[in-house]
């Protein structure tokens, strides 16, 4: 018994990787041309756009709060990029996202952390107020981006595709900036007890105002990877990016109530929906089933979890006696 | 000899009100300060002056004959002074070594990386001197929590603390991690740290320090080494009169009819057939250490934990897979050891805290709640417990003191009547007063009739009010004592695992 409750244990705590080995192998048997390797280099330049926003929203979600104006702040940067920055040269526009980005992020930091207003209200304002400050600037068109941003989709930086050199950048700062640095550290602590990360003295306000900065630049340089890769923007551009980046964090194990989670398990749950998106798109599925499939794997992941957590609460019980074998 | 600590003539007052009025207090290296006294007697706010939170309009204090008069609480830090807190300050998602450090982690060559190497050096180093066997990476939610409290103590050892200050170390330890605790607070003792020690539970005061001092209302009632301050003088100190009945006298005799029959309850690994009778109106104690399995007991009666076999009789009547909800229809009402997280909504007024459990018989027609109503039941219980305050629509529960917010938990259960109320640690954190007070509503609630199950870490307490004891260890009832006067030692032999004293009752 005891065996077979820590193979129980096991699989649980890898819930997800195992279900997406079974995709895996699901898919593989269905389509032939689902292991290949260019299939995989697809999915996670795909994946790409999607990732680095949910590292941003990872840190977001790790200090407890949440950002859903990711996807509007998405837009927005890629209008000013169309609109105002059609002749300068790619890292100009790739600058300004960032700032721009990082501005949109320390509005909605300032006034979670100093006008003390719930972050999913001044978030979902903010989703708003950027979406609709970027259909003003375009009147809705769509915009179409110019050829030297274009271009980047095929550049390549030392043999590695550029979206994917720009996610792995990016992926290698937010794993380092989380686990080794005192910043990263606090940013755990802040999430996992804010009262006593201020008795300790942290400077709460300021670690999660930094988070939606950090918020605010992936949205910047996610919006920027996924313009190369899509050529033009309409006014819908972006829309419910945020749900999907939320989806992805959690998918990978980063707790809604902060304090629980990694980078590292954030872009294994992009690539997980991504996998399952390109499975589906390989073996001809009906792409009105792509939504349901993907809330069926989020919705399975997430039970999997909460089932690990009383499992684990169960098996870790305190014993008072000793149990008699039986 | 040399003083670490002196305090003298400290005065502070919060609107207007003098709540210290000059205390004098000294702590010298290598010693124990016990520091009584009831809840609002100026132990908080004397501590809190230390610590940096609040500021004296008058007094001084020294520290290693150095003026000191910290301006908030990382003066008090640097200083060398540590709180343990009775609710810890650690971070269960961070590792051990994280937690030492984790507001001045120490930089790796001066990049902005964690030196993480250092970092586990300087614990091991610190976990060793605590006697603490555990891996500096482990993190601090697989610990329990004496092994957290020896982390908050590491912790104030890696800041060269000089000065410990303890607040309830013990109210949520077991035996063994008590004892190990009072080991470890010798050997800083030993090191020449000085300790301020801060409890209501006076045997451990005494166990622990070398001099005490009481305080009431704001002034110091009396200090002296622990040799000249027995048990009965600390608290004829501490409530300015001698006490020889905190118990209050019965006046009602158990009854006949029994309102709970337990019969052979097991579960594994808790529970080994643990049969037991409460009758109406009677007290039965339930003695144990922490961790025998007195408060899953308790939770299995209530529905709250499952059991594998065995019966629960209410009234004569079966209590079948019991869940909170068919226990409390059955006529059981349980007070839980943790009132905070379990008893109360903390953010609610005592009037919404005293009908959410029958918000039925205070709602009028088409189920519309009647808020004259709720404010007149909630008034007349304030009254029968003897509130602190009768604004019982305006005052949140969470500015209420320990021993009146549990008043409210007991006057919320009695609203239904109970025919059985099981008490868990009724007493534990407030302060001699408060406890008579509980005291004479346990004896109100056994004159109307209700039959108790009364658990307690406090010996002294069951003795005073039980009619019968039970000695619970390692989830077996190991011994029953019927008759008073009681007998404290075997009691405590029972308890502690001894069989010899099994069959001791009469």
């Amino acid at each position: 018994m005891k065996i077979g409750s820590r193979a129980l244990l096991l699989i649980l705590q890898n819930a997800p990787v195992i279900l997406f080995l079974v995709l895996l192998v699901v898919f593989g048997l269905m389509s032939d041309r689902f292991f290949a390797f260019n299939n995989f280099r697809n999915i996670i330049i795909q994946a790409a756009p999607i990732a680095i926003l949910a590292i941003g929203m990872t840190f977001v979600l790790l200090t407890g709060q949440i950002d859903l104006s990711v996807g509007s702040s998405m837009y927005l940067t890629a209008c000013v990029v169309a609109l105002y920055m059609p002749d300068m040269p790619w890292p100009a526009s790739l600058f300004a996202v960032i700032a721009l980005g990082a501005l949109i992020g320390a509005v909605n930091g300032f006034a979670v952390t100093r006008l003390g207003i719930v972050s999913f209200i001044v978030t979902l304002a903010m989703l708003f107020v950027l979406r609709g400050i970027g259909m003003w600037l375009s009147n809705t068109r769509t915009l179409m981006f110019p050829d030297q941003i274009l271009t980047l989709n095929r550049a390549t930086v030392l043999g590695i595709p550029s979206a994917i050199f720009a996610f792995l950048v990016v992926f290698l700062c937010a794993w380092a900036l989380l686990t080794q640095t005192p910043f990263g550290r606090q940013v755990y602590a802040v999430g996992g007890d804010p009262d006593s990360a201020r008795k300790a003295g942290l400077p709460v306000s300021r670690i999660v105002f930094l988070c939606f900065v950090l918020a605010g630049i992936c949205a910047g340089i996610g919006g920027f990877v996924s313009i190369t890769q899509i050529g033009a923007v309409g006014p819908k551009y972006g829309d419910q990016v945020e749900f999907a980046a939320i989806a992805a964090a959690v998918l990978g194990g980063v707790s809604l109530f902060g304090g629980r989670g990694s980078v590292g398990g954030t872009v294994f749950g992009a690539i997980l929906i991504k996998t399952v998106q390109n499975g589906l798109n390989i073996i001809n599925a009906d792409p009105y089933v792509y939504p349901l499939v993907t809330a069926a794997i989020i919705f399975l992941a997430v039970a999997i979890d909460g089932t690990r957590t009383r499992i684990i609460e169960r098996l870790e019980r305190r014993t008072i006696r000793p149990l008699q074998a039986v | 000899m040399s003083t670490l600590l002196e305090v003298s003539g400290l005065t502070k007052s919060f609107f207007g009100v003098t709540v210290l009025h000059g205390v004098d207090f000294v702590v010298r290296p290598g010693e124990a300060l016990g520091l009584v006294g009831e809840n609002g007697s100026g132990k908080s706010t004397s501590m809190n002056i230390l610590g940096g939170v609040h500021r004296p309009e008058a007094g001084t204090m020294r520290l290693d004959g150095q003026a000191y008069a910290p301006q908030n609480p990382k003066d008090a830090i640097s200083a060398g002074i540590a709180f343990i807190h009775q609710e810890l300050n650690l971070f269960p998602n961070l590792s051990v070594e994280e937690n030492l450090f984790v507001d001045a982690f120490p930089r790796w060559n001066g990049l902005p990386f964690i030196d993480r190497r250092a970092i586990r050096a300087q614990t091991e180093a610190v976990l060793h001197e605590v006697d603490l066997d555990i891996r500096p990476s482990t993190p601090v939610a697989r610990l329990s929590q004496g092994e957290r409290q020896l982390v908050e103590i590491a912790k104030a050892l890696s800041r060269k603390a000089r000065l410990i200050i303890f607040d309830e170390p013990t109210t949520s330890l077991t035996r063994p991690e008590v004892d190990r605790l009072f080991g470890i607070i010798a050997k800083l003792k030993a090191r020449g740290i000085g300790i301020i020690y801060i409890s209501h539970a006076l045997e451990d005061v005494l166990a622990v320090c070398d001099s005490i001092a009481v305080l009431r209302d704001g002034h110091l009632a009396g200090a002296g080494p622990a040799s000249e301050m027995p048990i009965g003088r600390m608290i004829s100190l501490m409530v300015g009169r001698s006490i020889d009945t905190i118990y209050p006298d019965r006046q009602t005799a158990p009854g006949k009819q029994v309102v709970l029959a337990v019969e052979a309850l097991s579960q594994p690994g808790v529970a080994e057939k643990i049969s037991l009778e409460v009758r109406a109106g009677e007290i039965v104690g339930l003695a144990g250490l922490m961790g025998s399995g007195r408060s899953e007991l308790a939770r299995m009666i209530f529905g709250l934990d499952r059991f594998a076999s065995g019966t629960i009789r209410v009234n004569g009547q079966p209590l079948d897979d019991p869940t909170p909800e068919k226990a409390i229809e059955a006529g059981i009402a349980f007070l839980t050891e943790d009132r905070r997280g379990e008893g109360l909504l903390m953010d609610f007024t005592i009037a919404e805290n005293t009908v959410i459990a029958s918000l039925d018989s205070v709602a009028g027609p088409l189920g519309i709640l009647d808020n004259k109503r709720i404010a007149s039941v909630s008034r007349e219980m304030g009254r029968s417990m003897h509130l602190s305050t009768d604004k019982v629509e305006e005052t949140r529960v969470k500015h209420l003191s320990g021993g009146n917010q549990q008043k409210v938990v007991i006057g919320k259960w009695l609203r239904r009547e109970p025919t059985l109320f099981i008490l868990d640690e009724p007493t534990r954190g407030i302060d001699v007063g408060a406890k008579q007070e509980v005291y004479r509503i346990i004896n109100a609630l056994t004159a109307r009739g209700s039959g108790v199950l009364l658990i307690s870490s406090e010996i002294e307490e069951l003795i005073g009010l039980s009619d019968r004891i039970l000695t619970i260890s390692r989830g077996e009832i190991v011994a029953e004592f019927n008759n008073r006067p009681f007998d404290r030692e075997a009691i405590m032999a029972a308890a502690t695992g001894q069989r010899a004293w099994e069959g001791a009752s009469a």
